[in-house]
């Protein structure tokens, strides 16, 4: 039996770029998370309803993986809620201001061999990497 | 219909490979990130995988004229690296790393339990607040356009 926690991120991923090339080949557009959901807020005409798909269909895919296991064991939040509310915000205002995030740049643009996805994908890592460096090892020691 | 039913054939596929890639775990995302301590790599197999049946996946797609349902491919194709790029990406991956979750897997959490609830609005919020700080700017320069060509 070969390591779990291995196949799973291979099967994981393998999907999130069938779900891209499939997104593409269909309606022609790129599986960027945060580019889909801010043309909900505003939404343009005949420009909507693939994007309600997608979102609905990461909402029941959640659903069902939570229905089937336990939630508190896959998604614990220990952290306060002051801390989430920041990450959040943090994360949907600089997804946007950056042109994407780890969807539309780190899995699309990367396949495209954008220098922009290049660039943003290497910038946000080491931005997450350096944020839990201080996490972990200046501020509240091992979490 | 037939763009609603592939926007949530994609959703869905998108969905369970994030939950079953341990993408939606924040304690999991965190670990990847830990470089400098306990390093967990695992993730980093997600994007390899992700792009390795993408990249030439896409360019076989590339090869038709168009979509299926829709008149062209919308291919972002800018190639200007600004600032822009650099401030929102370093934003980006700071909340990544405070939080453990990046967009996607915000929305898959939504329905989890009350903090996935929180870190989704809060998310929405952000993007959102993008939205408003920068749509005025838009909507002046789509004015401009529109009295032009009028």
């Amino acid at each position: 039996m070969p390591d779990a926690s291995i196949v799973y991120p291979l099967a994981g991923g393998a999907m999130i770029g069938l779900s891209a090339t499939w997104l593409m080949l269909s309606v022609g557009r790129v599986a960027g998370v945060t580019g889909i959901l801010s043309g909900l807020l505003t939404p343009k005409t005949g420009d909507i309803n693939w994007r309600l798909g997608f979102v609905l269909g990461l909402l029941v895919a959640g659903t069902f993986a939570f229905g089937s296991q336990s939630a508190s064991q896959l998604v614990s939040h220990p952290k306060p809620w002051s801390l989430l509310v920041l990450a959040g915000i943090l994360v949907g205002f600089g997804a946007r201001l950056g042109g994407g995030c780890t969807s539309g740049h780190g899995v699309c643009g990367n396949s495209r061999l954008s220098p922009r996805s290049i660039v943003a994908t290497c910038t946000f890592m080491v931005a997450g990497a350096v944020t839990v460096f201080a996490l972990r090892h200046l501020v509240g020691g091992p979490s | 219909m037939k763009r609603f039913l592939s926007g949530l054939l994609a959703g869905l596929t998108f969905g369970v490979g994030l939950t079953l890639s341990g993408m939606t775990s924040p304690a999991k995302v965190q670990g990847f990130l830990d470089f400098f301590g306990n390093w967990d790599f695992s993730l980093l197999l997600v994007m390899v995988a992700a792009i390795g049946v993408h990249l030439p996946l896409y360019r076989l797609v590339l090869r038709r004229r168009a979509p299926l349902f829709a008149p062209v491919f919308n291919v972002p194709k800018s190639r200007i690296l600004d600032g822009r790029l650099l401030v929102g990406a370093s934003l980006f991956g700071v909340g990544w790393g405070l939080g453990g979750f990046c967009p996607g897997p915000a929305i898959v959490n939504a329905t989890a339990n009350l903090g996935g609830v929180i870190t989704f609005a809060a998310m929405l919020f952000g993007v959102g607040l993008y939205e408003i700080v920068f749509a005025p700017r838009k909507a002046v320069v789509d004015h401009s356009t529109v009295t032009q060509t009028a």
